[in-house]
């Protein structure tokens, strides 16, 4: 069993409200990411799960026991912190042996544990050093080590990948899905970066301002954003937004108009965002439902080039083949798969009821 | 990047000269720089000097006119007459050396035990007014022990604390503990709160991070503020000659001081017994002078 349930987790540091009533349930065995921003309250919601900080209100409860009040000691947890927090005066075999040493383990016992961790995370020939002697991603292996020796109710990791290199992050997000799948037990994993997010998530919470905005998959957060915010903060490159209204069969937005998508419910006259991603966008022209434009410019990205048109007075992101040309300022027509496109109501951010999508 | 102590202690000064160096060109300049140093050396010097010599003359040497600076017999008669009474057996001096040991010792230790956890919590917890306590807790610092003394009799008088070690002990602990808050409270923000975050996660309690993990990387900081707290209360003499009295409860400065002013003034003593005085603080000094001056961040946290 590792349950991790939170609910109206509120806590302000002197004026900023970190946390404003902060909602998660993460099932066992799962593979949880919290997505957001810096400043979004991500690594208080963690320390507020680990017992690390106070809590102005709300109750955490740990395989359906509230355990609100518990000492981190009591709560059974493990956790990776972004800066590792290795003891400096340990070697990497009696940092990993902590948690079983506060456990009083025999001395047996650890040394296997030890040595299975080591061998899952490949750091054998680490464990007489000192954590000042280990580059940045020996740190981090050595860190999850003394994380997953134990078996505790859940795992909790703050941005663990954050100060690696690129190359290195890749290679880690790869083993830590599959030590997820190998070892099981529920992991809570709070990350800035929406690739991580969606590549290793089973689940994944999206969280700003301390407050939650979108609960799903990968693929539900992706596909069906829940408000104009996570939409245009989960992707790469960013969503695109054009302000519009509906008007009988069409959208009509400044300088252009669409055929109405028939799934929409928006009632005519009302302001809208229309969201588009780049991979559903198309400079080549095909069809009825298309943008005029200009070419703003080309950013080339090696497998794709990602095509900056202005629409308006907007700028459109147009996913395109890397032999794609053009000059800027050139006229061009953009293309649109309207079944995929999103319409967020102008005011409120949320995205529109989707009936019949 | 974290430095260790021992590679800032073996490039600081390196570093330091190797520009200086260069900047004032070569061989001959760095000649004027030892004659110039080798000056202001001696005139630093000259009244340790004078002390020492003082202190292995015969007493006719002394007041010898014109001064004899070499052509003198050394005695060590000074040094026997600080530990042996005239009539054998211990000195008052001897006594007083022995109840500042114990007076510097036990104040230092007593403003340690309270004022490192202090900090500690001063450091890691939010705590109402944390400036304003801090703030306070230093103020008792401002005034100078002279102007609190009268006061301090006074109340030791009616406690029954006058003349006695013990009174001594409390009002070096409580002129020490602030001084331990403040520059551990620095020390103890070097130190990064998450290895204690990460020790109860491990299964710790709170006391047991803080002893297992923060103190170990505490102590340079702490033998650093010890010496200093030490210092304090050796070299003390303003409470001492006003609270203390008897010959078995004074320290060392005051009984050295009572040396000066009878009849004849015995300056050979004078100076035996400052030296005896001045060399344990140096050594501890000597011997703590990397942590005086480095810092504590060992870490393994990424920055």
């Amino acid at each position: 069993m590792g349950t991790v349930a939170v609910e109206g987790l509120r806590k302000s540091f002197g004026k900023v409200q970190a946390l404003d009533g902060v909602t998660l349930d993460v099932p066992d065995g799962s593979f949880f990411v919290v997505l957001g921003p810096s400043g979004a309250g991500k690594t208080t919601t963690l320390r507020a799960i680990a017992g690390l900080e106070k809590l102005d209100a709300g109750s955490v409860h740990l395989d359906g026991r509230d355990a609100t009040g518990d000492p981190p000691a009591a709560r059974d947890l493990a956790m990776v912190f972004q800066s590792y927090a290795l003891y400096p005066r340990l070697t990497a075999y009696e940092n990993i042996a902590s948690p079983l040493r506060a456990r009083r383990s025999s001395s047996s016992e650890i040394a296997a544990a030890v040595e299975r961790m080591s061998s899952l995370l490949h750091i054998e020939r680490l464990l007489q050093r000192r954590p000042s002697q280990m580059s940045g991603g020996e740190m981090q292996r050595v860190a999850l080590a003394r994380a997953l020796v134990r078996r505790p109710r859940a795992f909790l990791m703050d941005e663990p990948l954050t100060n690696l290199d690129l190359k290195l992050r890749v290679e880690m997000r790869t083993e830590l899905t599959r030590i997820h799948r190998s070892l099981g037990g529920t992991f809570v994993y709070v990350t800035n970066d929406q690739v991580e997010a969606l590549s290793m998530a089973d689940q994944v919470a999206v969280i700003k301002e301390g407050k939650v905005q979108q609960v799903g998959t990968p693929t539900e957060v992706y596909e069906r954003p829940a408000n104009q915010w996570v939409a245009g903060f989960v992707g790469s490159p960013p969503i695109s937004l054009l302000a519009c209204r509906a008007e009988g069969d069409r959208l009509i937005g400044e300088g252009w108009t669409l055929p109405r998508p028939r799934w929409t419910t928006a009632e005519d006259g009302r302001p809208l965002m229309l969201g588009l991603r780049a991979e559903d966008l198309s400079v080549e022209q095909r069809g009825d439902a298309s943008l005029p434009g200009e070419l703003y410019g080309l950013e080339p990205l090696g497998d794709r080039t990602v095509v900056d048109v202005r629409v308006g007075t907007e700028i459109l992101k147009v996913k395109a083949r890397p032999s794609v040309t053009g000059t800027p300022g050139e006229r061009l027509h953009v293309t649109v798969d309207l079944d995929r496109a999103h319409l967020f109501d102008a005011g409120t951010g949320l995205a529109l009821s989707e009936a019949g999508r | 990047m974290a430095v260790s102590v021992d590679e800032a202690v073996a490039t600081g000064p390196a570093r330091d000269r190797t520009p200086s160096a260069r900047r004032l060109g070569g061989r001959g300049r760095s000649v004027l720089e030892v004659v110039l140093l080798t000056v202001l050396a001696v005139v630093m010097l000259f009244p340790v000097l004078w002390m020492i010599e003082t202190s292995i003359k015969e007493n006719r040497d002394v007041y010898a006119i014109p001064a004899k600076f070499f052509n003198f017999t050394v005695t060590m008669d000074h040094f026997k007459d600080v530990f042996v009474a005239p009539g054998g057996g211990r000195s008052a001096l001897s006594v007083a050396f022995l109840n500042s040991v114990l007076v510097a010792g036990v104040s230092t230790a007593l403003a340690t035990v309270l004022g490192v956890p202090a900090a500690w919590a001063y450091s890691r917890f939010s705590v109402k007014a944390k400036k304003d306590q801090l703030f306070f807790i230093l103020s008792t610092r401002f005034m100078p022990p002279v102007v609190v003394v009268i006061p301090i009799f006074l109340m030791y008088r009616q406690v029954g604390l006058i003349d006695s070690k013990l009174g001594l002990i409390l009002i070096y602990a409580a002129f020490n503990v602030p001084f331990t808050i403040w520059m551990m409270k620095g020390f103890v923000d070097e130190v990064p709160a998450e290895y204690e975050d990460a020790a109860m996660l491990d299964g710790y309690t709170r006391m047991q991070a803080f002893w297992r993990f923060t103190l170990p990387l505490l102590l340079p900081g702490i033998a650093a503020t010890a010496v200093f707290a030490l210092i304090f209360s050796w070299n003390e003499f303003v409470f001492a000659i006003f609270l203390t009295s008897s010959d078995g409860v004074r320290t060392a400065p005051p009984a050295i001081a009572g040396l000066i002013g009878g009849t004849t003034v015995d300056w050979g003593l004078v100076a035996a017994a400052s030296l005896v005085f001045a060399l344990p603080v140096l050594i501890f000094a000597y011997l703590v002078r990397k942590h005086l001056v480095a810092g504590v961040t060992l870490g393994a946290v990424r920055r």
